[in-house]
């Protein structure tokens, strides 16, 4: 039923992350579709990569090492939000666009980016995706 | 190719980590301890004002001039150090440098980066200043040019007043925009002053001496633009009171304050890319209808010839003007240059901050003729159309309006002093006072997320609650200032900082050339 599957992750906070994450690699398993981890990054230095190049090689390391430990089929995307505590929704929504996503599986926050008292990116993603979102609580 | 230096200093050699001395309260993501020093001294000093109004008034009143006074050759040497630095940056094998690595992309066009680098750098200044200097300059030439000498006063007001808003002001904003972006986007380091001065003071400068360094900036900043924005209340009610019979009330000032903030807070709010960008190209349009109006309004062919004599002129007289030693004229000297000096100086930590933000992807030649050789032209033929107009209005139409605001020093209604005698007056009067509040909003907004910056230690993904805060407390402390008292006090205290800082900033020259030295791109 659904071929690719988008989660989005925080490199900083994936502790946090492990109940969207299982969901994602369960979902991706059972309709034996690809999964993708979705990271956004600033141009300025982060407290996870210096550069939005570096940030992209932690990201793929990070989804090559999950793929083979689950035995799914599992890519990374970086994303460069320039002013992501605005942009970030918008900026993950074109991403999901490009890669071709027709499902997104995302816990309500992303932990540290922008967990604070401005909506929260699921719900945001949810009402303005034309794709379907199962938003992890 | 020379051999690249072995670096003393690399992405490595500090395990820094940004956010690291970041706490999080209430939701909020703030630098420990930079933001509360920064917003504690500054409201510390409002109060302190605003209860010893005339010690603090008498303080600083003496403190600026004196610094402008007694150091003036600091502050000259200083900015000519930086225009001869940048300009052989230009010409040196480092100028290929890519901001952000070889294989960085710019991520806005040339037209985007342009517009938000001029709407926060210059602003406010270029209405007012762009008539009545050229004029007084004009009726008072430096360099002991006979203001009778018709021809020789006014090519001399000319080149004085490009010479203030020229090369020597962007190439200060040129070092600190180039040094911030080069740690930040080729060093990995924050972006924070600081980290600017990491190959002099080594992981030194994530503790106490990169606070002070911070937190300075921070109160130059915010007293620079809250001053402004509360002298730039009294000017635009003073010109709407002028054109429209508003009367020029404190209810009107405060209004306009809060309209002017607010418009900023939709900016910041709305983001980087869909509110400052896009304010700071419609502030461009603005500009450019206007200063098209006054080329075609005004002596057309005069204006179009003047470009020319006039980058002429300021080529001539560059190095006499730019002299700190034996000059008779200190008047000029003292109450002008080293005056903007530290004015320009004091605005750095936050216009070098913004255009390096809005810089990777560019080349180091790239950046420096966009942030130092085409602003200049721009301010040539900026001056060269309302300062131009504006004197041969007195020379040829023996019109002394302008001259009259001269004579009493009210810039604010010099501009629509000029703008009276073209056609359509009220159209362009209109415009001149929009562009005013446009020119407020574009350097508010850009400010307020440079000091959010600057107090997250760096992190550019903080809450948006944080630039909300200093959006607004800069409209409160204007407020505060126009109605207690103490903006001429308080700016002061933001301009006297330009003297540390134009130290400091020599220092940051000798960094970022032993950056650039040790750049991975130079081996290849």
């Amino acid at each position: 039923m659904y071929k690719v599957i988008a989660v989005p992750v925080d490199l900083a906070h994936v502790d946090r992350l492990t109940k969207a994450l299982e969901t994602a690699a369960d979902l991706a398993k059972a309709y034996g579709a690809t999964l993708y981890y979705v990271g956004a990054t600033t141009e300025t230095p982060s407290s996870v990569a210096h550069t939005p190049k570096e940030f992209k090689g932690k990201l793929e390391q990070f989804a090559a090492e999950r793929g083979t430990a689950l035995g799914i089929d599992a890519r990374a995307r970086s994303l460069v939000s320039l002013d992501p505590a605005v942009d970030l929704d918008r900026d993950l929504l074109k991403t999901f666009k490009e890669i071709d996503a027709d499902l997104v599986v995302m816990a309500s926050h992303i932990p540290g980016i922008k967990e604070h008292l401005i909506s929260s990116n699921a719900g945001w993603i949810a009402s303005h995706a034309k794709i379907s979102v199962f938003v992890v609580r | 190719m020379s051999e690249p230096v072995q670096p003393d200093f690399t992405v490595d050699s500090t395990d820094y980590e940004v956010g690291q001395d970041n706490v999080q309260i209430l939701g909020l993501d703030i630098h420990n301890p930079v933001f509360m020093i920064s917003a504690v001294t500054i409201v510390g000093f409002v109060i302190f004002t605003l209860m010893f109004q005339e010690g603090t008034a008498a303080f600083f009143g003496w403190l600026r001039p004196w610094l402008t006074s007694t150091f003036d050759w600091v502050f000259m040497s200083a900015a000519n150090i930086f225009v001869l630095f940048c300009l052989f940056l230009v010409i040196s094998p480092w100028g290929r440098i890519r901001l952000g690595g070889a294989d960085a992309t710019p991520d806005f066009s040339y037209a985007g980066w342009f517009a938000m680098l001029f709407a926060a750098g210059m602003g406010i200044g270029l209405m007012f200043f762009g008539v009545l200097e050229p004029v007084y300059h004009f009726q008072n030439p430096p360099l002991g040019v006979n203001p009778e000498d018709v021809e020789a006063a006014r090519a001399m007001g000319m080149a004085a007043t490009i010479f203030h808003w020229g090369l020597h002001p962007w190439a200060i904003y040129a070092v600190v925009a180039l040094s911030l972006a080069f740690f930040t986007f080729n060093n990995g380091l924050p972006l924070t002053i600081r980290s600017a001065f990491y190959p002099l003071l080594g992981d030194r400068v994530w503790g106490w001496p990169g606070h002070i360094i911070d937190t300075l900036a921070v109160f130059a900043t915010l007293f620079g633009l809250a001053t402004s924005l509360g002298f730039g209340a009294e000017q635009a009610s003073a010109g709407l009171e002028y054109l429209f019979g508003i009367p020029a009330t404190d209810v009107t000032k405060v209004a306009l304050i809060i309209a002017i903030t607010a418009v900023a807070l939709i900016s910041v709010v709305a983001g980087l890319e869909a509110g400052v960008k896009r304010l700071s190209e419609i502030n461009m349009v603005l500009a450019l209808a206007l200063l098209l109006f006054v080329i075609i309004a005004g002596p057309t062919i005069a204006l179009l010839t003047g470009f020319f004599a006039n980058a002429g002129h300021y080529a001539a007289d560059l190095l006499p003007l730019s002299n700190p030693f034996g000059r008779d004229d200190t008047a000029f000297m003292h109450g002008w240059t080293t005056f903007y000096w530290a004015w320009w100086i004091s605005w750095s930590p936050f216009v070098g901050m913004f255009i390096a933000r809005v810089s990777r992807g560019r080349t180091v030649r790239e950046f420096i003729t966009c942030v130092l050789i085409i602003p200049t032209l721009v301010s040539i033929l900026w001056m060269t159309a309302f300062g131009g107009t504006a004197i041969d209005q007195i020379v040829n139409d023996n019109y002394q309006g302008v001259a009259e605001t001269v004579a009493a020093y009210v810039p604010e209604l010099s501009l629509f002093k000029m703008l009276e005698v073209l056609p359509l007056t009220m159209v362009s009067s209109f415009l001149g006072i929009v562009l005013v509040i446009v020119f407020f909003v574009t350097s508010s907004d850009s400010g307020s997320l440079v000091i959010d910056t600057i107090t997250a230690g760096g992190k550019t993904d903080a809450p948006v609650a944080q630039r909300v805060f200093w959006a607004t407390f800069e409209g409160l402390v204007a407020i505060a200032l126009l109605l207690g008292g103490g903006l001429a006090s308080l700016q002061g205290a933001a301009i006297a900082t330009g003297f540390p800082f134009a130290v400091v900033l020599v220092a940051m020259c000798w960094c970022l050339f032993k950056g650039l030295r040790a750049d991975p791109q130079m081996a290849r």
